[in-house]
């Protein structure tokens, strides 16, 4: 069965700085930084949101610098997915290789509201918001492989480095 | 069958013929480099989380001390300790305080046709010199420390046809900034901007660094341009030699064809929270700044300071305004002493800071406080970049910067002079 998911809405073009400040990124690890996700648009982000939460953003998703640690403290935080219409290449790499769920989809950022329930199935890239079932762009084979082991990490010691 | 010189490199990186966009393939990486930004992050995963352990290639490996130095903080100081042990223990070049990571790249290891990776958004710079430079996050650049190899999904390309010159008073971050603010900070998401034409030929390999540089900035994977007679140059200058010149051919494919005549181009700066929000600086209504930035892997160079100097050189810094101007590099510091450029810019008011990231990357230095106005040569100018959420940036030329920090307000070169 599918978890159910709450909905959290941004627009387009959330840079990576916006998701974590530069001066958080030296701290010793992920779990420090966490706190401050999103602290320049919502301070408390990170105390409201809750475990499997999903993201919905506009156009642009990730933008700006290759900070990995911008979808590893999402998923710190319990950030189910991201969903967006398109996501800057780094971020959707870097999110793909920590096995944080990225969904390109295009069609429910205005059917849905902050706060919504949805399901999604990852595998098949199938959304299901409000009664309406909604298609994403599923992942081409190579990056499935890495979300599957969990990972990049894991894809590596696993052995399947070659295609 | 026809390829673009970006196909190229990643087929011959991958030892195939022919690629086509959209394919994936494992290539062989040239060259890997990280800063400190990120690296006490890959070293916990090195360390805790791989189950073999260990480092394809070290000589192809560099590490560089360059985001947050010198340390402002005991974390820092960790971070920094935990990369230089890791470093001199595996026999990787480390450079610490040198420069900013890019300038110290171009300056001694990127070399025509390599395909590098960078744990840092902006290593698509390196296409200037003719090779192929990617940012990726911490775990790609472990996983390409620990095989040598990534894989890349062939992106399509995106040709800008440069023709005329830049007049007077107008820079390559004009041209840049012109372009971004045309096809949009993501116009070129997932792509390859291939800059070729007279215009681009009349360019120094400085210039092409600006558009190179801030590629990453309209969301392109790399940015490329033909090794020509200044880039062997450059190189030479550098100790090295091309290693294998790529081109396109005729009947390559390109998604879309941009064509921008530069004698077209005015002064622009980008308006706060977007680098796509341009504007000519002579239609910015008056902008009083309380901080200007001459520095950064784009805009930190001596052809940058000594533009800068040659404006500042009999005049005053605003008082209530603080110039802060980083070297790209020790060398390009070294430089501008030689030429008494620095004197010039300290008598002015400037205040000269060691070569790093500096006030572009917000975390150590210059860092602003709310409503606050900056004036730039950085990278970026997202909300709180440097600083508060709600200071203010604005992105231009290093004359633009030069001439807003005497006057107190945003103005360009030529209204200044």
């Amino acid at each position: 069965m599918m978890e159910e998911s709450r909905v959290w809405k941004f627009g387009d073009d959330i840079d990576t700085d916006q998701i974590i400040a530069s001066q958080y990124l030296i701290l010793p690890k992920i779990e420090d930084m966490k706190k401050y996700v999103f602290e320049s648009i919502d301070p408390n982000f990170a105390k409201k949101v809750r475990m499997n939460d999903v993201i919905i953003a506009g156009e642009n998703f990730g933008c700006g610098s290759s900070r990995e640690q911008a979808p590893s403290t999402l998923k710190a935080l319990g950030v189910g997915a991201v969903i967006a219409p398109s996501f800057a290449r780094i971020f959707y790499r870097n999110a793909i290789n920590i096995g944080l769920p990225v969904v390109l989809c295009d069609s429910i950022q205005n059917d849905v509201n902050q706060g919504d329930v949805i399901c999604i199935d990852i595998e098949d890239g199938i959304i299901f918001a409000n009664g309406k079932e909604y298609k994403c762009t599923r992942l081409p084979e190579h990056m499935q492989k890495i979300i599957k082991k969990g990972g990049l990490i894991a894809f590596l010691n696993s052995g399947e480095g070659k295609l | 069958m026809s390829m673009t010189m970006g196909e190229k490199i990643i087929a011959s990186a991958a030892g195939v013929k022919h690629v086509n966009p959209g394919e994936i393939h494992i290539v062989q990486l040239d060259k890997i480099m990280t800063n400190d930004a990120t690296t006490h992050l890959t070293l916990d995963m090195y360390n805790h989380k791989l189950k073999y352990p260990r480092i394809s290639d070290s000589s192809k490996v560099v590490f560089i001390i360059d985001h947050n130095f010198p340390a402002d903080s005991p974390e820092t100081a960790a971070a920094h300790r935990k990369m230089r042990l890791f470093a001199n223990e595996n026999n990787i070049t480390i450079y610490e305080g040198k420069g900013i990571c890019h300038q110290l790249m171009i300056e001694n290891h990127v070399n025509s046709g390599e395909l590098i990776i960078g744990a840092d958004s902006h290593t698509c710079s390196y296409g200037a010199l003719g090779a192929f430079g990617t940012g990726v996050g911490c775990t790609d650049f472990l996983y390409g420390m620990v095989t040598g190899t990534t894989w890349l999904m062939v992106p399509e390309t995106i040709r800008f046809y440069l023709t005329g010159e830049l007049h007077e008073g107008i820079y390559a971050r004009d041209l840049m900034l012109t372009i971004i603010g045309d096809i949009g900070a993501n116009g070129c998401n997932y792509k390859i901007m291939e800059f070729v034409g007279e215009g681009i030929e009349k360019m120094s390999v400085a210039e092409r660094i600006v558009l190179a540089n801030l590629a990453v900035e309209a969301g392109a994977k790399t940015a490329l341009m033909e090794v020509d007679n200044k880039v062997t140059d450059f190189l030479a200058e550098h100790g090295r030699k091309p290693r294998q010149e790529f081109k396109s051919d005729a009947g390559a494919r390109y998604a879309a064809e941009y064509y921008y005549n530069l004698s077209d181009i005015k002064s622009v700066v980008a308006r706060p929270d977007h680098i796509d929000d341009v504007i000519p600086t002579n239609e910015l209504s008056e902008i009083k700044i309380d901080q200007a930035f001459i520095g950064s892997c784009n805009n930190g160079r001596i052809e940058d300071l000594r533009v800068a100097a040659s404006i500042l050189k009999d005049h005053k810094v605003a008082p209530h305004v603080r110039l802060i101007i980083s070297p790209a590099s020790n060398d390009v510091y070294l430089q501008a002493l030689q030429e008494g450029i620095i004197s010039i810019l300290n008598e002015a008011g400037a205040m000269i800071v060691n070569s790093n990231c500096s006030v572009c990357w917000g975390g150590c230095q210059g860092v602003l406080y709310a409503n606050e106005v900056l004036i730039s040569t950085g990278t970026r100018n997202f909300r709180g970049r440097a600083g508060h959420p709600d200071s203010k940036i604005y992105l231009g030329s290093a004359a633009t910067v030069a001439a807003s920090a005497i006057k107190g307000k945003i103005i360009s070169e030529t209204m200044f002079r």
